[in-house]
């Protein structure tokens, strides 16, 4: 761990408090329709996409039709895609000629960039043409990411409503989250890459003549370099916004195209977090009370931070594997040292580790260096966040509305301890908003632990593993964990592209997607019918240093309580092979 | 809506920053491609693999064949596998078969990248060569130990990722040395 490692990371961190509230409280006014500067040039537009739709209807709903649209447009959304890539063989803009995605890869991929989830079962410079690419992976990357926002919109209304029947309308909120948020920054960030060196263009691959030609071991002669080029800038800028995390390319964000400066990777581990920040002054804006989104995004910090600190210490020291003789490990003015398997030297181990931390603290996913060569400690942290339930910043806008649904069960517990009903934002929270806010904390839980404990007694599961012993153990566990979760990042030793896991994670990221998105539509309809409890002396207020804590240690019983045994099989189990030698 | 959404973010978002590209930054937007006399030697950004004692040779590289710009990739080997012990084991018995100081060899030469293209190398590794490149060069190694301080960029803007050395771009100018 360096001083300089250290400044890198605070400069994001203050970066993103920073930039996080005007953008939150921007947010806010576009959720509420009302006037904002960017509405002389995106009126139009906006207009313009309500009549090439043909929504009539622009009037709010009652929480059960906003659920019904939220599903139909992924059910329509996740079956154009699935047919994209079935059909890009015989489509335009595949000047590589990759031909037709296998149907196992097209379900899973499909479901994967519906649900935010952007797991990425295959590897993308070999497999989609660019028109899949944009048309397809581009579109949902926007889309998934919109309808997160538009559900957290929804629960922040039914926070603020008092004796309401409506919610909003699904189809605004989608238009209005893609045109006026996800839209200018990522014309903005794709613009920032630009001048790193990320490519924008629709050619073929670019044929380089090797400056020293390669001879294998058996004698074959490799002459060219073939690099894969297309729309990556655009792509990307869209990818690490949205919370998605695709790649345009197999090795994600390590790759150099996609990620090519310690500059570019500010602009991405910016962007990463960004919208997490933000919604939680959005929420705040809309509840009338900026307090309360201060809370929840300082219990965020609060898990966040440790969680950062741990991965980058325990990457910073090389495994045994690495620290053989005649290596020189450590770090000093010509190098950084540490695990450095499966990471980039232009990013070296501090901005690796960040990237780790914030791409699985958010439902990102995406990855500037492989998880899956992380130390045990290095990759356990990252699992943990994911296995959080994706609260800690999480997707755009689910992930905030994931930590609502927390912070209902936090204050019904502090309200069995005093024998009072609990109340969150002045609403009393009854039977149904409990039930509702387990199911979608437990649903995840159960898939995750479920799907591991089949995949590792299938045989169709074990074959697909790399790494021998724990770590192979990890590798599932690590799989389950991100796709119960909409994350997406791998310990990518794991190969996934099989079709058992192509339909065994693709249903684990539906089941993820939806029990938990859907309860909190449910929640919001129920909550938006009360009345306004004034506040009284025993009230819990949840703005407060005590509410915060009471949140974090919430989140972290929740998550402790259901992956502590499976951590032990894993992870940790690993580590003490490794103390021992 | 989904027809809608399509035109405004898979179509015209994606043309919007092509032609922003293809006018500000053209050849970065292209793949940053160094081209000596009419043939393309390569991109700026991506890696290729060395193997002569006449190159400095960069990180190696997991993806087959090394460096393949068409299938990036780590080798994804855990921590305590054992075959990651035997590849090290492997690179550090071919580094130091090759001419090198007696010094201990920076970690970054005897690890695989994660995308297996990574492009650079720690200006401890490029220091470490500059023997071995000048012998078989028969330059004189003060000449290209001067090239590669010459060529060592520190953090961007001064405390972002890591110092490093272009492999390519010094590769490119050694030639050009003689």
């Amino acid at each position: 761990m360096t001083p300089l490692g250290w400044l890198q990371i605070v400069v994001v961190m203050t970066l993103l408090v920073l930039l996080g509230k005007p953008l939150g409280e921007f947010m806010a006014r576009v959720y509420s329709g009302e006037r904002t500067a960017l509405d002389r040039v995106l009126g139009p537009v906006e207009r313009g996409i309500y009549a090439v739709a043909g929504l009539r209807e622009r009037g709010e709903t009652d929480w059960r039709r906003y659920a019904r649209a939220f599903v139909l447009f992924h059910l329509v959304g996740t079956l154009a895609l699935y047919l994209l890539q079935r059909a890009q063989g015989l489509l335009w803009l595949d000047p590589d000629g990759l031909g037709t995605v296998s149907p196992d890869s097209s379900f899973n991929t499909a479901i994967s960039f519906a649900t935010n989830t952007n797991w990425q079962g295959y590897a993308g410079e070999a497999t989609m043409s660019q028109l899949t690419q944009m048309l397809g992976l581009g579109v949902q990357n926007f889309a998934s990411a919109a309808s997160g926002m538009a559900v957290l919109a929804a629960l922040a209304r039914g926070f603020a409503r008092r004796t309401s029947g409506t919610i909003g309308n699904f189809w605004v909120d989608l238009v209005r989250s893609t045109l006026y948020v996800l839209l200018p920054l990522s014309v903005l960030l794709a613009l920032a890459l630009l001048t790193q060196g990320v490519v924008q263009d629709f050619d073929a691959k670019a044929q380089v003549e090797l400056l020293d030609p390669i001879v294998a071991a058996d004698g074959t002669r490799t002459a060219t370099q073939e690099i894969a080029l297309g729309p990556v800038a655009s792509q990307v800028a869209i990818k690490q916004l949205g919370t998605n995390g695709g790649g345009y390319y197999n090795s994600n964000s390590a790759h150099p195209i996609e990620n090519p400066t310690p500059i570019s990777n500010l602009f991405e581990c910016f962007a990463i977090l960004i919208l997490g920040v933000a919604v939680c002054f959005t929420f705040g804006a809309m509840v009338r009370d900026r307090r309360q989104g201060i809370a929840l995004l300082a219990a965020m910090f609060l898990l966040f931070l440790p969680a950062l600190a741990v991965t980058y210490w325990a990457e910073s020291s090389a495994p045994a594997a690495l620290a053989q003789a005649h290596v020189d490990v450590l770090a000093n003015e010509g190098q950084c040292g540490g695990n450095m398997e499966g990471k980039e030297v232009r990013f070296g181990i501090a901005a690796s580790a960040l990237w780790a931390a914030e791409t699985t603290a958010a439902s990102n996913g995406s990855v500037n260096s492989m998880h899956d060569s992380y130390t045990p400690i290095g990759g356990l942290v990252p699992m943990v966040l994911m296995q959080l339930g994706e609260v800690v910043f999480g997707g755009a806008g689910s992930g905030l509305y994931g930590m609502l649904l927390f912070a209902i069960v936090a204050v019904f517990l502090a309200g069995l301890m005093v024998g009072r009903t609990p109340e969150y934002l002045g609403k009393k929270i009854g039977i149904f908003e409990m039930k509702m806010a387990s199911l979608a904390i437990l649903v995840p839980c159960a898939v995750v632990l479920l799907g591991t404990a089949v995949a590792v007694v299938l045989p169709a599961g074990r074959s697909s593993l790399l790494n021998p012993g724990a770590h192979g153990f990890s590798e599932v566990l690590y799989a389950f964990s991100s796709a119960g979760n909409n994350n997406g990042s791998a310990f990518a030793g794991l190969n996934a592209n099989t079709p058992f896991y192509n339909v065994a994670l693709g249903l684990a990221m539906l089941a993820a997607r939806f029990l938990v998105a859907l309860p909190a539509l449910a929640i919001a309809g129920a909550l938006a019918r009360k009345k306004l409890v004034p506040a009284g002396s025993g009230t819990l207020p949840t703005h407060g240093p005590l509410f915060i804590v009471l949140l974090c240690a919430t989140v972290l019983l929740v998550g402790a309580l259901t992956y502590l045994p499976a951590l032990a099989l894993g992870p940790i189990v690993e580590q003490l092979q490794m103390a021992d030698g | 809506m989904l027809l809608a959404l399509t035109l405004l973010t898979g179509v015209t978002y994606p043309l919007i920053v092509w032609a922003l590209g293809q006018t500000l930054f053209h050849e970065r937007a292209n793949g940053s491609l160094v081209v000596v006399d009419g043939h393309l030697r390569g991109s700026r950004l991506v890696g290729q693999a060395f193997d002569d004692a006449r190159w400095f040779w960069g990180r190696p590289s997991a993806t087959s064949p090394a460096c393949n710009g068409a299938l990036s990739g780590g080798s994804n080997l855990g921590p305590t596998n054992p075959a990651l012990a035997v590849v090290v084991r492997a690179r550090v018995a071919m580094l130091l078969s090759a001419r090198h100081p007696a010094t201990s060899i920076p970690v970054d030469l005897v690890t695989a990248s994660g995308s297996g293209l990574d492009p650079h190398i720690s200006p401890a590794a490029a220091r470490f060569q500059v023997d071995r490149v000048a012998a078989a060069r028969g330059l004189d190694p003060g000449r290209v130990r001067a090239l590669v301080e010459e060529h060592v960029e520190p953090p961007s803007l001064g405390f972002l990722g890591e110092a490093r050395v272009n492999v390519l771009e010094l590769n490119l100018l050694l030639e050009a040395l003689r």
